[in-house]
């Protein structure tokens, strides 16, 4: 079954990696500029990485036929040193007209200080400037809770703001709900101790319905699954569930979210296996 | 689209019972091992406090994971005024000044 990951950090896996993600169904990834696991020395330091994001990982993905596309921001890890968030926000604008940059993100917050409240609510201004999408980062483990909460509560607070054109990630069961009752898209990210296993993602697709949730595996320099999407289509497979319904989850969802951008080259009304561009 | 799981309550009990089974043996080791470790360090540690008041909650019928993940999560409302660790601990610390 083809399928999309909504969120991989493919500069920090191998080529084997894309191999093994083509070879169980992936057509298409989506990359959120996130941390490197360690504080670069400054705003040059991110620019290389967003040119690694739009010009070399592009290609590296080309070779086992699967498109890549990024979002640009500023990291959370990050977001609570003020002065370096100035300077790489200044950096980001003339990335957005590059080919497969398709929105902001993943912007949020991490420890959820006033700095890193200041930087996400700069780059939610700045998405809605440019007209980009927006790929929301919700905190780990005891901050996600609170951390999603004041996310959308911010979101909340623009009113041009298109709840649709917007994902918050990283959802949980305790946080799905208020995602999803304020119009917003929620991906849920399975990672094999820290966000969501698969079992636990089908459960939540089970109770809360398919619609306007995403799946994907986060994969990153961390402990991480790069071919966590194929785990939760066996898992679902597992429970009995259509292969309709398993297509809905991981393709048709996220063409309908990420075909929002006019770069993002599969279309929904083409969403099945020979509708690739 | 009805995404309910077509298996019957047997049918859960017969796919998750021998994995869960595992999981259920291997939190008991973990608090022995723990307790080889040093005996009643397991009340003095946030973590493992917040992690026996859980195995507690999980009696408690339906809700299970929804009342687990509010005994882990941060319960105030108020940003940081400043940064004080980059990574989560999994369990908060009630003990934390604000």
């Amino acid at each position: 079954m083809h399928y999309i990951d909504h969120h991989a950090h493919m500069v920090s896996r191998t080529t084997d990696d894309y191999q093994q993600m083509a070879l169980t169904g992936c057509v298409a990834v989506t990359e959120p500029a996130f941390w490197a696991g360690w504080d670069r020395s400054g705003a040059d330091g991110f620019e290389d990485y967003f040119r690694q994001l739009t010009e070399f990982e592009p290609a590296r993905a080309g070779q086992y036929r699967i498109q890549h596309y990024t979002w640009m921001a500023m990291n959370p890890k990050e977001a609570d040193d003020r002065e370096l968030s100035r300077a790489v926000l200044a950096r980001i604008p003339k990335f957005l007209d590059r080919p497969t940059v398709i929105g902001i993100g993943e912007i949020g917050l991490n420890r959820i200080t006033r700095n890193e409240i200041t930087t996400y609510t700069e780059q939610v201004e700045l998405a809605l400037a440019h007209k980009q999408m927006i790929l929301i980062h919700t905190p780990h483990l005891e901050d996600k809770l609170k951390g999603t909460r004041i996310s959308v509560d911010v979101l909340n607070s623009f009113p041009t703001i298109e709840r649709e054109r917007v994902m918050v990630d990283h959802a949980e069961e305790h946080t799905l709900p208020l995602i999803l009752d304020q119009g917003y898209w929620a991906g849920l990210t399975l990672y094999p101790n820290t966000k969501v296993s698969a079992a636990r993602a089908v459960d939540m697709i089970e109770r809360f319905g398919p619609e306007r949730i995403c799946v994907a595996g986060a994969c990153d320099w961390g402990p991480s699954d790069a071919i966590a999407v194929p785990r939760f289509i066996f898992e679902m497979r597992r429970r009995r569930h259509s292969e309709d319904l398993i297509r809905r989850v991981v393709f048709d969802n996220p063409v309908q979210f990420l075909s929002q951008s006019p770069k993002f080259k599969i279309r929904p009304t083409l969403a099945r296996e020979g509708a690739l561009a | 689209m009805d995404s309910r799981s077509p298996l019957s309550p047997k049918d859960v009990v017969d796919e998750y019972f021998i994995e869960n089974r595992t999981r259920l043996l291997e939190i008991a080791a973990f608090l022995d091992r723990l307790d080889r470790a040093e005996p009643g360090y397991s009340g003095r540690d946030f973590r493992t406090q917040a992690f026996i008041e859980a195995l507690a909650a999980m009696s408690g019928g339906a809700g299970r994971l929804e009342r687990i993940q509010l005994l882990l999560s941060d319960p105030t409302t108020e940003p940081l005024g400043a940064l004080d660790r980059k990574s989560a601990f999994g369990a908060y610390d009630k003990s934390t000044k604000r």
